[in-house]
């Protein structure tokens, strides 16, 4: 065998072993990424816009799908229920007119406003939409609006109420 | 006759093929008893008295290795009750306490986590403060560095599987860090700029903390990635470091002297 065949002998055999490492490492990566998930979907519909009378703090979705159904100056919107300062859940107390995280304390208004506590920033309020076959609506938690965005005054962040 | 036994078991192919040496009878016997031994070469063959002082070492890193088999024999007994399962986990940690003999053993392990993280730390400041990082120590010292972060990481994955309130919550915030990993978390610096065709790579549903969490929140498929990390993966690479870490300590001159 000459040096030449021998070397680019050596180059093809550690080229197709970088290879079927990389594919291996690739391969054992994408595993770990699963395909199904068994969460609640991040869409779903709560009802009509008339289920929802002015003022008031729709909590019966918050256990499943994490958000509260507020409706409120004449706007019907969805806020996240997840605390903008570390995750934690917050609980929307009826007494005292406010979300509270128990976590470390953080407080929101009803519009998801922080006034108190360490969060530096408002609730996320998720995308919210009228269907047009049923006239429900649909929540989808996959987008997010953020009021430090100037978001919330974007029209798919809420939903005039009539 | 006694005797005569015991010639006849010591002059046995059995015995000679375990003990090589016998007897060690002077140094150099005492040497090849150490070198022809797999658990005693990791050991220095000499230490000197005065590193061994334990005004001078602490004992700390005896202590952190000691507290690593408290931690493995406990956790390994804690494994024949506890199943990492949305439906069980929490129940079968109550029942460890409340049914099972010895309800001491997942405290046990507990305390023991909480002593290992504590006797790492002390171990770590006490080789800092003898100067015992410098040359030709620096490359140990770095091994030390990846088991202190596997100490931790024990620690963060075994905090999850009591699956209370406490359990998901603390492990809710500390995950979200992994949101912020630069290019691969979702909210990380630079994964915007991850695109392919407009849309972008890096999501909620595919970023860092989606794969350490084995989903968008914590829940069942969390539970047993961090049952598998904590039980099996970690301590794997923990075990193999620590042999490197003591096998080193040999290599590089022993404990080191007093200044």
């Amino acid at each position: 065998m000459t040096r030449r065949g021998f070397f680019s002998w050596a180059a093809v055999a550690w080229v197709g072993f970088t290879l079927a490492i990389g594919g291996c490492v690739s391969a054992m990566t994408r595993f770990m990424f699963p395909n199904v998930l068994f969460e609640p979907p991040t869409s779903f519909k709560v009802g009509r816009p008339e289920d929802f009378p002015p003022g008031v703090v729709d909590t019966r979705f918050v256990d499943k799908f994490g958000v509260w159904i507020v409706h409120d100056q004449g706007r019907i919107y969805a806020l996240i229920a997840i605390c903008t300062h570390l995750g934690c859940p917050p609980a929307w107390l009826e007494t005292q007119n406010k979300f509270k995280c128990p976590c470390h304390g953080s407080g929101y208004y009803k519009s998801g406003v922080n006034f108190e506590g360490p969060t530096p920033r408002p609730l996320e309020r998720a995308k919210i939409s009228i269907s047009p076959d049923d006239g429900q609506i649909i929540v989808d938690k996959s987008q997010k609006f953020q009021w430090e965005l100037g978001q919330w005054e974007d029209p798919n962040a809420f939903i005039a109420a009539a | 006759m006694i005797g005569n036994l015991s010639k006849s078991v010591t002059k046995s192919q059995v015995w000679k093929s375990i003990f090589r040496v016998g007897i060690p009878t002077d140094n150099r016997k005492r040497a090849l008893a150490m070198l022809g031994n797999v658990v005693l070469h990791l050991h220095p063959i000499k230490v000197k008295k005065s590193g061994i002082r334990m005004s001078y070492t602490w004992c700390m890193g005896g202590t952190a290795f000691f507290l690593f088999l408290v931690e493995t024999i406990t956790g390994l007994l804690l494994m024949f009750y506890y199943r990492p399962t949305v439906e069980y986990a929490f129940a079968d940690i109550v029942d460890l306490r409340e049914a099972v003999a010895f309800g001491i053993m997942r405290e046990l392990h507990r305390w023991g986590a909480h002593a290992m993280v504590i006797a790492v730390w002390l171990h770590m400041f006490r080789v800092f403060m003898t100067g015992s990082y410098k040359p030709p120590r620096e490359f140990n010292w770095n091994v030390g560095v990846i088991l202190l972060v596997l100490t931790l990481l024990l620690s963060f994955t075994g905090y999850l599987l009591p699956w209370d309130q406490l359990a998901i919550w603390a492990i809710t915030v500390g995950s979200n860090m992994a949101r912020a990993t630069p290019l691969l978390g979702n909210e990380g610096p630079g994964a915007a700029l991850v695109k392919l065709g407009g849309q972008r790579l890096i999501h909620a549903g595919s970023d860092a903390r989606f794969a350490l969490i084995g989903g968008r929140t914590i829940g069942g498929a969390t539970l047993i990635r961090f049952y598998v990390l904590h039980c099996v993966g970690i301590p794997l690479v923990a075990a193999f470091l620590i042999a490197v870490h003591f096998w080193r300590v040999r290599k590089d001159g022993g404990i080191s002297g007093p200044m």
